[in-house]
């Protein structure tokens, strides 16, 4: 049975989360030197197209059509099927395009393990395939009725499909593809800080749609998760400011960023069950480990360059875990944590944690090896050094203009003419 | 005493001045600057205007050394800015009337000496 205010819902919440893949981009983007930060923005706008395009084909079937515990069935591929029924209480069309922009951000967070060094063509395939063989049996484990869905792991927005999954993927990813040449040898300074408050922002903004929206229906489950999505990030925030002031003396604004971005990963698999209480102590907490790792991360040669692994992963395994300690029947209406009574969802927290890195890690390599196969991972390193903006896309993101000669090409001839762009026009 | 500029690629600055700050060469002052030396120009479209970037960015560097620094600021800069390629720059090694230094109003070979004896690196 359609409901109105359901399928209201969803309709917002699935523009909302596509609408976090650019904002992504825009948080990534600023971190990056300037000489690559069209390539960096890039990358997640890329993938609204080559993922988005791969999941209505191929990879929504993959998870959601009938199949075995390990992936779904054909049954929906080309979008066979998937009509305006009902799916739930919303039409099914609208329930493949939401789980789609899910799709897209996760293999869009990867990119920021590989920037300023990564072929732009190599990362196309990649994120293609990746979607197609790692997120989608990942999804289906967890969301499509496969093993894990059997198994009893809670993951109510994607904690661990989603964020586990792609800080694999980005550490295998950025140990594969290798450091960048001016890794631990220059400081690399981020281009553009306000790009990442924005993009940290919108990231909230849009999170409402991905953990709220995880109820598929205007409900008190939606009203929950809504709510932790706005306490959880609090708590990373303050605590990460504190301990920024306690250790340097100063709030760093890239940390705020940070902590907020921490924060909803760390809710997101509690979302919509826990009470607000709770989801404001797995904020807090997430800001630990986080922050240990990011520090940890910088003094090694990986160079996860914008911290996918100390964000996505730590935090996403912190949420994980957590969500099998906190979760509460009171709010959930269906099942409790260890801190009630249920010391086994604990065990099952990690198994799915444990289940879903190592099967990301397996297949994200064996891609990126096939992908080398036809074209090389890495830029040259005359390319790094000229900045992928340039070498890559043919653009530059601050472009002075100056000595830029127009190249025109006849309609007749192929030979093009030139001219001085300042040429008096007679 | 000497003037020594030097264009070099922006992403040779780091490399550059961690090898003059190894020579003991303190003081200099860098612009960014915009150039053409023969390298292959970068083609860039934007829509459908297609460019040809005829000026790439540089680095400019100005380092007022005394006589007997020449040769070691050189030498520093050309091992550090050198990847064989063209568009690496060029260095230019110009007379110099009179320096003051402001703060003392210390002249010529005196105002091109570092304060202070530099540590051995």
């Amino acid at each position: 049975m359609l409901d109105s205010a359901d399928t209201a819902w969803m309709l917002v919440a699935t523009a909302l989360v596509l609408m976090m893949t650019p904002a992504l981009g825009f948080f990534y983007g600023g971190l990056v030197r300037s000489k690559n930060a069209l390539n960096t923005l890039m990358m997640s706008f890329a993938a609204l197209g080559f993922v988005g395009l791969a999941w209505a084909l191929g990879g929504y079937s993959l998870v959601f059509a009938p199949g075995g515990s390990w992936i779904g069935g054909g049954s929906h591929l080309l979008l066979r099927g998937v009509d305006l029924g009902a799916k739930g209480s919303i039409p099914h069309l609208l329930f493949m395009a939401y789980q789609g922009t899910f799709a897209i951000v996760t293999a869009a967070l990867i990119s920021g393990a590989i920037v300023e060094r990564m072929s732009f063509r190599a990362y196309l395939a990649f994120i293609t395939a990746w979607a197609l063989a790692v997120y989608a049996p990942v999804a289906h484990w967890v969301w499509g009725g496969g093993w894990l869905a059997e198994l009893g792991a809670l993951d109510f927005a994607g904690g661990t499909v989603v964020h586990i999954n792609a800080a694999a993927a980005a550490l295998v990813t950025a140990i594969v593809v290798g450091p960048r040449k001016d890794h631990a040898r220059q400081a690399v300074l981020p281009q553009n800080v306000p790009f990442t408050l924005l993009g940290a922002g919108l990231l909230w903004l849009g999170w409402f749609g991905f953990n709220a929206g995880s109820a598929l229906g205007a409900n008190a489950s939606a009203a929950l998760a809504f709510t932790n999505t706005m306490l959880a990030p609090m708590g990373t925030l303050v605590v990460w400011t504190l301990i920024d002031l306690r250790r340097t003396g100063k709030a760093t604004a890239v940390g705020a960023a940070t902590a907020i971005v921490v924060g909803l990963v760390a809710i997101t698999p509690a979302a919509g069950l826990v009470g607000p209480l709770p989801a404001i102590a797995i904020g807090v907490v997430a800001a630990v480990p986080s922050y240990a790792a990011l520090l940890w991360r910088a003094r090694t040669r990986l160079d996860d360059s914008l911290d996918v692994v100390a964000a996505h992963g730590v935090g996403g395994i912190t949420g994980a875990i957590l969500t099998g300690v906190l979760a509460s029947r009171a709010w959930n209406g269906t099942v409790d944590g260890m801190l009630y009574g249920n010391p086994r969802q604990l065990w099952i927290q990690l198994v799915a944690t444990v289940a879903a890195i190592a099967w990301s890690a397996g297949a994200t390599w064996s891609i990126l090896k096939l992908v080398a196969l036809f074209t090389p991972l890495r830029a040259s390193r005359r390319e790094e050094g000229l900045g992928l903006d340039v070498s890559q896309h043919g653009e530059e993101a601050y472009s002075h203009g100056e000595g830029a000669v127009l190249v025109l090409t006849e309609p007749e001839s192929e030979s093009p003419a030139l001219r001085p762009a300042a040429a008096p026009v007679s | 005493m000497k003037l020594v500029v030097a264009i070099i690629r922006p992403e040779s600055l780091s490399r550059v001045l961690e090898s003059l700050f190894r020579a003991d060469v303190r003081g200099l002052t860098i612009h960014r600057a915009h150039g053409h030396g023969g390298e292959t120009e970068n083609v860039e479209t934007y829509r459908g205007t297609t460019v040809k970037m005829e000026l790439s960015e540089k680095v400019r560097l100005e380092i007022g050394v005394s006589d007997h620094f020449v040769e070691p600021t050189v030498r520093a800069i050309v091992d550090a800015a050198r990847t064989g390629e063209v568009g690496d720059g060029k260095i230019f090694v110009l007379p110099v009337e009179k320096v003051v230094r402001i703060r003392t109003g210390e002249q010529d070979e005196a105002a091109v000496t570092p304060v202070e004896e530099s540590a051995p690196v």
